[in-house]
C-alpha cells in the first residue's frame, strides 16, 4: 500500500493541472472579479485562498493560471519534440553535409545561455500566449534534435537495419519503421523534463512581464504582483509558488521514475 | 592537440558568428516598424527620419549587416536611444555587478552540493542520502522568482538580517547569491553522488580499502580525485542556465546587472541595448565554454586524442 501510494502520488498534483487546465472557463470570470471590500483578504473566510490587492479570489486565479501553464507547455513541448525529432533524425540519417549544416545551427542556438533567448525573443515579439509559445520553442527544440541525432547514430548502425537497407527499402521508410520505434523512449523522458522546464520558463517570462498580460492570470505574474504585499500578505506570493513547485516537482518525478522503467525495459 | 584546438576554436567561431547574425536580425522580429514601435506612431516624420539613419534601417540589409559587423570589431554597439550614452558604455557599467553574482552563486552552489552529494553518496540509503536528495528534488522544482522572494521576506522583512533589494556591500549579495546558487546546487549534488557511488565501486577503491586505509583517506586521496571530471563538466554545461537565471534574479533583487538592464531596455523598446546585452552574456558563455573544452583537453589526454 505505501509503496504504491508513493508510486502514484505524483500522478495527482498532474492530473489537478489538467483537470484545472480543461475547466479553467469556469473559473475566468471569477479570476477577474474585482471586489473591493475583500483586498488583501486573507485565506479563510469567503475565499479559501484568499483575495489579492484587487480583491480578486486567489484559489480562482490559481486556476485560471494553470490553464496558461499547461497549454504553454504542452504546446512547446510538442512543438519542439516535433521539429526537434525531424530536424535529428534528418542529420542523423543523411550524415554529409546536412547533418553538418544542422549542427552547427543547433550550436549556435545552444550558444544563448538558458533562458535568456527566450526573454530577448519574447521581449521583441511582443507579450502574448502566442508570442509566448513560439519564443518558448525556437529555444527549446534543439535539445530534442541533439538528442534524436545520437540515437539514429547509434541505431543505425543495427543489423536489422543494415538488413532493411540491403533489401532494398527506401529511406524513409527505413526512419519511420525501423528507426523511429525505438527511439520514441529517451525522447519521452526528454519531453517529461521539458514540461517541468517550460512550466518554470513560462512563469518565470510572465513574472517578467513578457507573458499574457494582465488582467489574465499567470503563476508567474501573480508573483510578481504578490512581490509588493509579501510583508502583509505573503498568501499571493505562496500559493503560485506551491502551485508551481508541486507541477515541477512532480513531472520531475515521473521523468525520473520513466526513466529508469524504460532503461529497464531496454 | 592541434587538431582538437583547430577543431573547439572553428566551431566556437561559427557560434560567435552564428549569434551576432541571430542577434542583427533580432531588431528584424519586431512586429511592424521598429521605428513607429519606439516612437509610437504620433512621432514627427524628422524625428522618425532621425532615429531610421541612426540605427540604420534606411540603408540595404548587407550594408546594415555590414555595418553592424565592422561596429562590432570597434566594441561599438550603437547608441541607446533612451539614455542616448553608447551601449557599450552601459554594459561595461553592469559587468561587475553580474560577474560579482554569478561567481558568489557558483561558490554557493558549490558549497552547498559538494558536502551534500559526498555525504549522500557515503551513507547511501541512510537518512542523510534521503535528506540530500530532497533537497536536490526540491532546489531543481524551485523558481529563483519565488525562492527569491520567499528569502527576502524571511531575512530582509521578518528578521531583518540583509537588506531588500540593491547592490551595497556583503550583505546585499547574500540572498542574491543563494537564489540563484540553489537550482545549480540541487543539479550538482545528485551528480557529485552519483559520480562517487561510481567511483566507489571501483577496483582500486577497493584495493586502497585492503590496503587497511582509513575510510577518510579512501575517499579524500582516492575517489574524490576520479569524481571530479564529470561534475566539472556539468558545471560548464549549467553555466547557461545560471547565466540566464542571473538574469530573472537580478530582476528580482533590484541588481544592478546585465540582466537588469536587459529587462529595463524592454520595457522602454530600447532595441540597441536588448542587442548589447543578449550579444554580451550569450558570448561570455560561448568563451568560456571552449576554454573549458581545451581545459580538459589538457587536464585528460583521453578527450583531445578522440578529438
Amino acid at each position: 500500500m505505501g509503496e504504491s501510494m508513493r508510486r502514484w502520488l505524483p500522478l495527482l498534483p498532474i492530473l489537478l493541472w489538467a483537470l484545472a487546465a480543461l475547466s479553467a472557463d469556469i473559473a475566468a470570470d471569477d479570476a477577474a472579479r474585482i471586489q473591493l471590500q475583500q483586498i488583501l483578504a486573507p485565506p479563510g473566510g469567503m475565499s479559501l485562498l484568499g483575495c489579492d490587492d484587487l480583491g480578486r479570489s486567489i484559489l480562482f486565479r490559481l486556476w485560471s493560471g494553470a490553464r496558461i501553464s499547461f497549454v504553454v507547455a504542452l504546446g512547446v513541448v510538442s512543438l519542439s519534440l516535433l521539429v526537434g525529432t525531424l530536424v535529428g533524425l534528418l542529420a542523423g540519417y543523411r550524415g554529409g553535409w546536412p547533418d553538418l549544416v544542422l549542427m552547427r545551427i543547433v550550436d549556435v542556438f545552444l550558444a544563448f545561455p538558458g533562458i535568456l533567448l527566450a526573454i530577448a525573443l519574447a521581449g521583441v515579439m511582443g507579450p502574448g500566449i502566442d508570442n509566448l509559445i513560439i519564443a518558448l520553442s525556437v529555444v527549446g527544440w534543439v535539445g530534442y534534435a541533439r538528442l534524436a541525432r545520437g540515437q539514429v547514430l547509434s541505431l543505425k548502425q543495427r543489423e536489422h537495419v543494415t538488413a532493411a537497407r540491403a533489401l532494398g527499402m527506401p529511406g524513409w521508410r527505413i526512419l519511420g519503421w525501423h528507426i523511429l520505434p525505438l527511439l520514441w523512449a529517451p525522447l519521452i523522458v526528454e519531453a517529461t523534463f521539458g514540461l517541468a522546464g517550460t512550466v518554470i520558463a513560462e512563469a518565470g517570462l510572465s513574472y517578467l512581464g513578457l507573458g499574457v498580460q494582465p488582467p489574465q492570470a499567470s503563476w508567474g505574474s501573480m508573483i510578481r504582483d504578490g512581490a509588493g504585499y509579501m510583508l502583509m500578505t505573503p498568501h499571493m506570493v505562496l500559493a503560485p509558488g506551491v502551485a508551481i513547485m508541486l507541477v515541477v516537482l512532480s513531472l520531475n518525478l515521473i521523468g525520473d521514475r520513466l526513466r529508469d522503467w524504460l532503461d529497464h525495459r531496454v | 592537440m592541434g587538431l582538437f584546438l583547430l577543431s573547439r576554436l572553428t566551431s566556437a567561431l561559427f557560434a560567435t558568428l552564428g549569434v551576432v547574425l541571430l542577434v542583427f536580425f533580432l531588431i528584424h522580429l519586431v512586429p511592424g516598424d521598429p521605428v513607429d514601435v519606439m516612437l509610437g506612431e504620433s512621432a514627427q516624420p524628422a524625428d522618425r527620419t532621425a532615429l531610421r539613419a541612426s540605427l540604420g534601417l534606411d540603408q540595404p540589409l548587407a550594408q546594415q549587416l555590414g555595418g553592424y559587423f565592422s561596429g562590432l570589431l570597434r566594441l561599438d554597439l550603437g547608441l541607446s536611444l533612451h539614455k542616448r550614452q553608447p551601449v557599450s558604455q552601459l554594459l561595461a557599467e553592469r559587468i561587475p555587478a553580474t560577474l560579482e553574482l554569478a561567481s558568489a552563486a557558483l561558490i554557493v552552489a558549490l558549497l552547498l552540493a559538494l558536502p551534500l552529494g559526498i555525504l549522500a553518496a557515503l551513507k547511501r540509503g541512510q537518512g542523510w542520502d534521503w535528506g540530500a536528495m530532497g533537497f536536490s528534488m526540491l532546489g531543481a522544482a524551485i523558481p529563483n522568482f519565488w525562492l527569491g522572494p520567499m528569502l527576502i521576506l524571511l531575512f530582509s522583512l521578518w528578521l531583518g538580517w540583509t537588506p531588500v533589494s540593491g547592490r551595497d556591500g556583503v550583505t546585499s549579495l547574500i540572498l542574491p547569491a543563494i537564489t540563484l546558487g540553489t537550482s545549480l546546487a540541487a543539479i550538482l549534488a545528485r551528480m557529485v553522488r552519483s559520480s562517487l557511488l561510481e567511483v566507489l565501486g571501483e577496483d582500486f577503491v577497493r584495493t586502497a580499502r585492503a590496503k587497511g586505509l582509513s575510510e577518510w583517506r579512501v575517499v579524500s586521496h582516492h575517489a574524490l580525485g576520479n569524481a571530479w571530471l564529470p561534475v566539472l563538466t556539468l558545471i560548464g554545461l549549467q553555466l547557461g542556465a545560471l547565466l540566464g537565471g542571473a538574469v530573472v534574479t537580478e530582476v528580482v533583487f533590484d541588481w544592478p546587472g546585465i540582466g537588469s538592464l536587459l529587462i529595463e531596455a524592454i520595457q522602454q523598446r530600447d532595441y540597441p541595448v536588448v542587442q548589447g546585452c543578449v550579444l554580451l552574456i550569450s558570448l561570455t558563455y560561448v568563451s568560456v565554454n571552449t576554454l573549458t573544452d581545451l581545459a580538459y583537453a589538457w587536464v585528460d589526454p583521453r578527450i583531445r586524442l578522440d578529438g
